[in-house]
């Protein structure tokens, strides 16, 4: 096939589907910041990426229902503790102000994402059209 | 789509801000219910939030939205107060006021408002996002 979508793409779809999960990571921070004992989570976004990419190039086949994938390969990642500034006297470490910020930022990333793969996209359109 | 768990989450914590506001101001509207006996008199009712961790436990996915437990009553005594002119008053001359502090509830109300908001945040930028990946590559 002359054009190779993995190719042409990169790291971006990768990266989009990371900042989906992390997304959905801090609305149920978001969401559980009244909850008692609860712990908020994120993920390290740059060391995921980078095992990701590491680890693209060589995905083992899967001919048996029985065998596992390793864990990298299911874009989740480790989730790690945030550890809180103020500590609550609940439990929870949720702290929304932090939380809004990661999210927004998060967001932002996202739409950056997105607007790369949208570049490759229009790239690869004019390619094709040759004009 | 797993994007979709968003809505989920945002929409569990927004139910369980809801119910939160719903016993804040049932709370309050009951503040000065009088009555002229322990067992009749309004108790100030809390909602008990806990983290939806089935799904964690079950491996399907690493995020949890919020599950309500119930609804407990406040244990703390009524507000006893001798007014023999009441027409609520017991043989006594005891009427019965709610364990319930307005001040507090207001407090309480402010809280669950903001969180609510919070969510519809979350709500509408996750919504944003999906319709800008909806038209990606035109």
């Amino acid at each position: 096939m002359a054009i190779n979508f993995d190719k042409a793409l990169g790291l971006h779809p990768q990266a989009l589907m990371l900042r989906e999960k992390r997304a959905e990571v801090l609305a149920s921070n978001l969401a559980n910041a009244d909850t008692p004992g609860y712990k908020a989570r994120d993920m390290d976004f740059q060391a995921i990426l980078k095992q990701q990419s590491q680890t693209n190039s060589g995905i083992l086949e899967t001919t048996h229902s029985g065998h596992l994938l390793p864990d990298q390969y299911q874009l989740s990642g480790e989730l790690l503790y945030r550890t809180p500034q103020q500590a609550s006297l609940d439990g929870n470490t949720v702290e929304d102000q932090i939380e809004q910020a990661k999210y927004g930022e998060n967001a932002v990333q996202y739409q950056a994402s997105l607007r790369f793969i949208n570049g490759r996209f229009s790239g690869l359109l004019s390619a094709i059209k040759g004009e | 789509m797993s994007s979709f768990n968003i809505f989920n989450i945002a929409g569990s914590g927004m139910n369980a801000q809801n119910l939160r506001l719903n016993l804040i101001a049932s709370n309050i509207s009951n503040a000065n219910s009088v009555s002229s006996s322990i067992d009749e008199t309004y108790k100030s009712r809390q909602p008990v939030f806990a983290a939806q961790l089935k799904d964690i436990i079950d491996q399907k996915n690493k995020t949890s939205g919020v599950d309500i437990l119930g609804v407990v009553e406040s244990q703390a005594p009524p507000v006893m107060e001798y007014s023999p002119n009441h027409p609520m008053a017991n043989e006594q001359g005891y009427i019965f006021k709610p364990n319930v502090n307005t001040v507090e509830e207001m407090a309480n109300m402010m809280s669950a408002s903001r969180s609510y908001q919070n969510n519809v945040e979350v709500l509408n930028t996750a919504k944003e996002l999906m319709m800008q990946t909806l038209r990606m590559g035109q």
